[in-house]
Parts: structure tokens; sequence; C-alpha cells
């Protein structure tokens, strides 16, 4: 294998696995605080989307990713009023999120840039000095974008927060027993809506990585399922951050294979190479969904004095 | 250990007011949960909170703990008056409550269950909270390992754990909701050793149980709630004058009133939870009756949060009843499971009057008689939404006479019902009622009616009495020997010692899906050998 394909896949599987790794820790934190937010989908295209407009208007990247995080969090208010606090059924809330969030920016693209389809070029990269002159490793995981590196800084804080701190005792407690983080003196709503705030915030950022960074454009539905992906990654990672970071570049590394592929002379119906990730997810599934776990007081709204 | 060394007034506690609780009245739609309750808590002193379910105790201690708001009344701290609007303003005027149903959680470790209700700085302190443990695992005189995950530890040091949970902020008071429900008595032993560790440290303790002798035993005043007033106080001075006797004899009075009547001398006795072993049927006579329910070597997996069992093999003569005794969630369900044949044998066979049921199933099974009077009441005994007279034919949809060629037969339904409504006294406003809409105590009784009618030969009760109140529990108790007098073989399963030894003629004990031994209830004495049976081999560190 040539120089040029590894480098091709290993952008490939930072490209495609990224979105996917913020998506699904903004769904962890969610998760672990007993809220399932089956918007995620509809939020990454409305963090993409307006992350999108933003670098169109003022060319800065750096602003973009701002503005789709920002999205996120707006978008995630719904389910934060009427599931956290209203106490709705979860799902259907989550559902609504993704219909109405595609259903929304795929408008507003169509009725806005229709036309002209404009795209973004490229982020300027962060060039690791010596890092980047290694080869293959060099040209692609050491000059990848600056949101690259502040992606891992996210998770291992992540990490660090939910396991070592207060707040993140609290937060694991209230997906686990609210009654006993109630009992205890924390508040369990106010755990689970700056919980379901933080899971929007790093949603909106994965899908506007995907748009801004990966892809370099929006297109309407251009998430195509990750945020069920990203769920499925969620649900067997139980909390460990490790396991999503891993899964996500799993997933990214079956994206980035058909893409090498298509490189090579190997002829292979497009396709098929096209499937490649979906079969490594169902794979996964079938190896590893019996070890899939739930935090208990998922999708349960807490009441205080309910049985 | 002399009852005047154990209640002697503790050095150096002036014995003053702590908490005093003035005319407390709480209304639910349609209850009153309290009305107008006044009690006084003092510093070295353990205040029994007496009282049947549904007599208001878990409404004042929720108040108290700052879960409900009182509708009128008032509580003063230390002399001055005080609004607990939240858990944590109780935490911080040093109120620590150990609530019946436990609040660990089982996926965390002992020290993160500890420090949930730390604030502070942002990283957990796990130097500062090992450093506090050991202070107060000293107060308690209990050992304690901070690393192991709560799920993994026996009930006794669960509790015990609870108990350090309560006092983690350095509570002054220590309020305790039916610890022992769930004990062994050596656990039990231990519990009332740290509970008079706490005393001499000058703690006030607030101790609710619905077992007079531990009122007796532990308390040294009580005060008895029914119907949600207060209905007796008995201070140190009066109860230190009586007797055992006569102390059970005052509170039995206080807390069933112009009922106790009707009460009989045995049936307050057990009311009161005494621990009375020796049936007087005669166990070799039992022996000498045919096996109606065998289990040879069967082995079930397990089920979600649960173990499953291992090689189990018991018999149950007619006639009798064969008390399981284990700690919760040891493999209890999957044994009544695979008996009814709700979840499949891996190994082994089941045999019904000595013909191979394993391989049928549970319609087949209850055709037979085999029946099962499930734990889980509410949702897997009933159909909360259908009536209560369609729940009382649930297990026979399809058969004649209640329905017809597919068709439900209404009449023959409705006189099913009504029948049975009368025969179980189950207080429903009618056969149509939503069977959700009714109180525990009824629903449990048209599990019995539905289970207990139609020719049954065995039939497997499941903690038949968990979580009901004092008449209910008395008249399933007699539910259960009746059947077993009338020539039934009932299997008792029952996470309740007193419960074990009041009915049953021997007693298996089940640990890690495993029976690992079996006592004969014929002398005194067999509760303390059931509960060597449950810590025995896998024997927690010493706690005292």
């Amino acid at each position: 294998m040539t120089e040029a394909i590894l480098v091709a896949f290993l952008i490939g599987t930072i490209a495609a696995g990224m979105p996917l790794m913020l998506a699904a820790l903004g769904e962890t934190i969610g998760e672990q605080s007993g809220v399932l937010n089956l918007g995620i989908e509809g939020i990454m295209l409305i963090g993409g989307y307006f992350g999108f407009v933003a670098v169109l208007m003022t060319q800065s990247f750096w602003l973009g990713l701002l503005v789709g995080t920002l999205a996120g969090v707006a978008s995630s208010l719904i389910m934060l009023v009427l599931s956290v606090w209203l106490g709705l059924n979860q799902i259907v809330v989550g559902i609504a999120i993704t219909l109405a969030g595609s259903g929304i920016t795929s408008v507003l693209h169509t009725q806005n840039y229709g036309s002209t389809n404009p795209r973004l070029g490229l982020d300027t990269p962060w060039k690791i000095p010596f890092l980047s002159d290694i080869p293959v490793v060099g040209p692609s995981i050491f000059s990848q974008p600056g949101m690259f590196t502040v992606a891992l800084l996210i998770a291992a804080a992540v990490a660090w927060w939910l396991h070592k701190t207060n707040p993140g005792l609290r937060l694991r407690a209230a997906g686990q027993k609210p009654a006993s983080l109630d009992a205890a003196g924390g508040s369990v709503l106010r755990t689970r809506s700056l919980a379901v705030l933080a899971g929007g915030a790093f949603s909106g950022l994965g899908g506007a990585y995907l748009a801004l960074l990966s892809t370099g454009a929006f297109t309407p539905f251009m998430t195509h399922g990750l945020g069920y992906i990203a769920i499925v990654v969620t649900m067997l990672a139980r909390g460990r951050i490790s396991w999503v970071v891993v899964a996500s570049l799993v997933y990214g590394a079956s994206v980035a294979v058909g893409t090498a592929i298509q490189l090579t002379n190997i002829n292979l119906p497009n396709d098929v190479i096209k499937m490649l990730p979906f079969i490594i997810v169902m794979i996964t599934l079938i190896v590893f969904a019996r070890s899939a776990y739930i935090p208990p007081a998922l999708a349960v709204p807490y009441t205080r004095g309910a049985r | 250990m002399n009852r005047a060394d154990l209640h002697a007034p503790v050095e150096g506690a002036q014995n003053e007011v702590l908490v005093r609780l003035e005319g407390i009245g709480k209304v639910f739609p349609g209850v009153v949960a309290n009305d107008d309750i006044s009690l006084e808590v003092r510093r070295g002193q353990v205040h029994c909170l007496l009282g049947e379910n549904g007599a208001g105790k878990s409404t004042l201690i929720s108040i108290l703990a700052g879960m409900q708001q009182p509708d009128s009344g008032h509580i003063e701290i230390n002399g001055a008056r005080v609004a607990i609007s939240s858990p944590r303003v109780a935490m911080d005027h040093g109120i620590g409550v150990v609530y019946q149903h436990t609040t660990l959680i089982p996926t965390l470790t002992v020290l993160e269950n500890l420090m949930l209700g730390d604030t502070g700085r942002l990283p957990l302190d796990r130097k500062g909270a090992m450093k506090r443990l050991k202070e107060v695992s000293a107060k308690l005189g209990a050992d304690i390992n901070p690393n192991a995950l709560a799920g993994d530890l026996g009930l006794g040091q669960q509790q015990q754990v609870e108990i350090a949970k309560a006092m983690w902020q350095g509570s002054k008071v220590l309020i305790l909701d039916e610890p022992t429900s769930m004990l062994t008595p050596q656990a039990i032993a231990e519990l009332e050793e740290s509970v008079n560790r706490l005393k001499a440290e000058g703690l006030a303790v607030i101790f609710i149980t619905h077992k007079l002798r531990e009122a007796y035993a532990i308390g040294d005043c009580v005060t008895v709630l029914r119907g949600g007033r207060m209905a007796a106080y008995i201070s140190p001075e009066e109860l230190s004058q009586y007797d055992e006797e006569a102390a059970k004899k005052r509170i039995l009075e206080a807390m069933f009133g112009d009922d106790i009547d009707n009460v009989s001398a045995d049936q307050a006795e057990e009311l009161a939870g005494a621990t009375r072993a020796g049936q007087d049927h005669d166990a070799d006579a039992a022996a000498s009756r045919p096996v109606v329910l065998e289990l040879r070597g069967v082995s079930s997996h397990a089920g979600r949060m649960e173990i499953g069992i291992e090689d189990v093999s018991i018999a149950v003569h007619a006639g009798e009843v064969l008390g399981i005794a284990g700690i919760d969630g040891h493999g209890q369900s999957a044994l009544a499971e695979t008996i009814a044949g709700q979840r499949s044998a891996q190994k082994g066979a089941v045999l019904f009057e000595g013909r191979e049921v394993t391989k049928l199933g549970v319609r087949a099974r209850q055709r037979l008689g085999l029946r099962y009077v499930t734990d889980d009441r509410l949702h897997e005994g009933i159909v909360g939404d259908l009536s209560v007279a369609v729940n009382l034919v649930l297990k026979r949809i399809g058969q004649a006479p209640f329905w017809k060629r597919g068709q439900i037969n209404r009449s023959a339904v409705q006189a099913e019902a009504a029948e049975r409504i009368a025969e179980y006294e189950i207080r429903t406003p009618g056969a149509d009622t939503r069977a959700g809409t009714l109180s525990g105590g009824n629903i449990q009784k048209i599990l019995l009616a539905r289970e207990l009618s139609h020719d049954p030969k065995v039939v497997v009760f499941h903690k038949p009495t968990y979580g009901l109140d004092l008449k209910t529990v008395h008249r399933v108790r007699e539910a259960v020997r009746r059947f077993a007098a009338e020539g039934g073989a009932a299997l008792l399963i029952s996470t309740d010692l007193d419960e074990l030894v009041e009915l049953s003629d021997r007693i298996a004990v089940i640990s890690k899906g495993r029976i690992v031994g079996e006592v004969a209830n014929d002398s005194s004495g067999t509760s303390e050998r059931v509960g060597e049976l449950m810590t025995g081999s896998t024997r927690e560190p010493s706690l005292a």
C-alpha cells in the first residue's frame, strides 16, 4: 500500500470519527444523568447548518464551531423544558426534535443556498512542529485543524468531570437513582438540566465539525443516521469515555477503508463500500449488544416522593 | 443484657430537646396522613415510632427530612422555629435519615455513595472522605470497606453504610425507618449495638418499626400513631416500669384501640412480631405424607439484575409449608419462576405428584394445580387497567366456563368475581373497578383468591406479606396456614424470618442460588440457626 493511501485512510478516519465522538460524548453526558436524547440527529443538523452559515458570513471556522455549539444548546432547550421540567415522554420529544431539526435545516438550506451550493474550503491546519514532518502520520494526524486537538481535550475533560468531580458524581447518581441524589441534598432537576444543555452543546459541535471540517459544506440530511450511531456508541460505552473515543475511531476507520479502497486498484462496487460502516455497526451490535447497559433511571422523569 | 443497664441515662448528655414537632398536620387528596402530631426528640435518647402501615409514620419522617411540607404545625430545632424546605436544609440542621428502601446506588463504590451529599470544591475529595469514614465507622463500631461496590455488600453492611451516610454531615438527629425489616437476627443485634453506641455519643435517634419487641428492646420512649393521629406517648419513666409483656400490651392497645377486642391473644402476639418456634403439627407426620412437588438438581439462568439457581433439590409434602429463607436477590425469583414454569430449567427435573412437568408451560402447570403468588403483585400479578373481575380469572383466559367459543362469558366472570370478593373480603367499589386503583393489601387478596381457588395442590408464595399492613399480613398468613392444613403443599419464599418461623414446618436456606442447608422448625432458636446458614459460608467481616 502506498503512503498516499495510508494518509488518506488516516485523514478519513479522523474526519468521520470526530463528529461521532463529539456527539456520543454529548449523548453520554445526557444518558448518565438519566435523559435519553433521541433528538441528537436533529441537533447535529441544526449545529451543522448554523455553523456553516456563520463561516460563510465571517470566514472564521472557530466562530462557526462556536455558533454550531450554541445552536445545539438552543435546540436542546426543547428537551429541557418538555422532558426534564414537564416530564413529557423523552422518546416522543426526541423524535420530534430530530424530525424538526432535519426538516428546518433542509428547508433553510434549499431556500438560501439551494441554487449556489457554496463550499467552505479548508481550515488552516495546526501543523505540530517536528511531529508533522514524520511520514504518513505527519501529514495526516499531526496536520489536522485545531479543532481536532480541542475535541480530544474535550473528551479528556468529560472523562475527568464525570468520574473525578462532585458534580460528575451527582450527574451519575441522577441517572442511577435520582431519589438518592434528592435525599442527599442534590437537585435532580438542576443536574439533568445542565446535562441536557451540555449534551446539546457537544452534539451541535459534532454536527458543526461534520459540516465545516469533515465535509466542507452543509447538505440537507447530511448526518445519515450518525446521531443514532452515536446513541449506539453511548450504550456500548456505558459511560466510559475511552470506549467512546475508541468506538468512534473504529467507526471512522470503517468509513475511511471505503475511501482508501477507491484509491487502490481493488474493484469493489460503490454500494458495498457505502454499506461497510453499517455492516460493522451491525456486527459490533451482535457481538456486544448483550453487554449494552442503560442507566436504570434513563428516560424516567423524576417526581419527588413517587415510587 | 439487662434492660436497666442499657437504658440507664447516658452520662454527659443533659437530655435537652433537639427537635420538637408541634401539631404537625398533612393532608393528601382523600387521606389525612398526619393530624396534629406533636413529639420531642432528646439528646441521647432513642424515640420509637410505632404504627401500622398507613398510620402516618412515613409522612411524618418525610416532613422531618424535608421531602414533604406540613400543611399545619411547625418544627423547632434547638428551640428555634425552622422551615425544612428541602433535604439539603434538613441536613444542614443535622438531621440524617436512613430510609426504609435503600438509597445506596449499587453501581457506585461505598465511598462514592458517601460523597454524594458533599458540596465543597469541584474535584472529589477522596482523602478527606476516607478520613471522615474512619471517624464515622469508629463511632458506629463498624468496619466498612470504602472501595467495595455498594451492590456487592450484604444487607447488614449496606445498613451500616446507610447509617454512615446519614451521619456524614455530622448529624445530631438520626432517623431510622424500619431498619430491621430485611436483616438477619445477627445483623439486627449488630444494628442495636450501633444504635446504642450512637446514643452514648449523644445523638438523638428516631427508630421506626412495627415490631413491638424491638420497640421495647431499643426504645427509651415510644410514640404510637394510628390513622394519622397520636394514639399514645409512653414516656421513659412509664416505659421503665413495664416488663416486656406489659409494654407490648400497652402498645398494642394504642395501635388498635377498640379493635383490640377483636384481636385474640394469639394474634396479638403474632402482630407483636414474636419469634414463636415449634409448630403444632408433627414433622414426622408431614414427612410420611406423599411428596407433591419435587425439584431434582434444577438449575436455571439468571434474570436481569439477579442470579439464577444452581443444582437445587427440594421436596414439599402434602399438608406442609416449606419455607425458603435467604437474603433478597439470592435466586428466590429464579426458584419461584422455574417452579411456576415462567422460566425454563437448564438442568434437572421438576416433578409434580411424581410426574415430570419440566417441559410443561405455565398454563398446563396451572391446570394441574400448581400455582404461583408472585412478589411483584403490581406489575406481574395484575393488569392494573383491567377490572377486578377480569383479574380474578386472568390465568384462565380462554377456558370454560369463563370463555365460550373465544368469547368472554360475562355472567360467569361476574358470578366468580362476586363470590371471590365476598370470600376474601376484597375491598373494592365494585367488580368492574380497575384493579390498579386498589390498595396493595387488596391487590394481594385478588392474587390469593385467584391462585387458591379451583383446586390448587401446590402454591408458591413469594414474599406474600411484603409491604402490607398488619391486618392483611395476618390474613395472608392465615390463608397460607389454612391451605396447608387442608392438605395443600406450600412453598413459602420470604425474607422475613419471623414469618418463616411462624408458618413453616421446615426452612431451607438459599444463598447465591444454592440451597445451603435446611432447618427443621421444631424447637426454639430456629431463626438463629437459619441466620447462621444465611451468612454462614459467606460470612461478612465482623462489624462489631
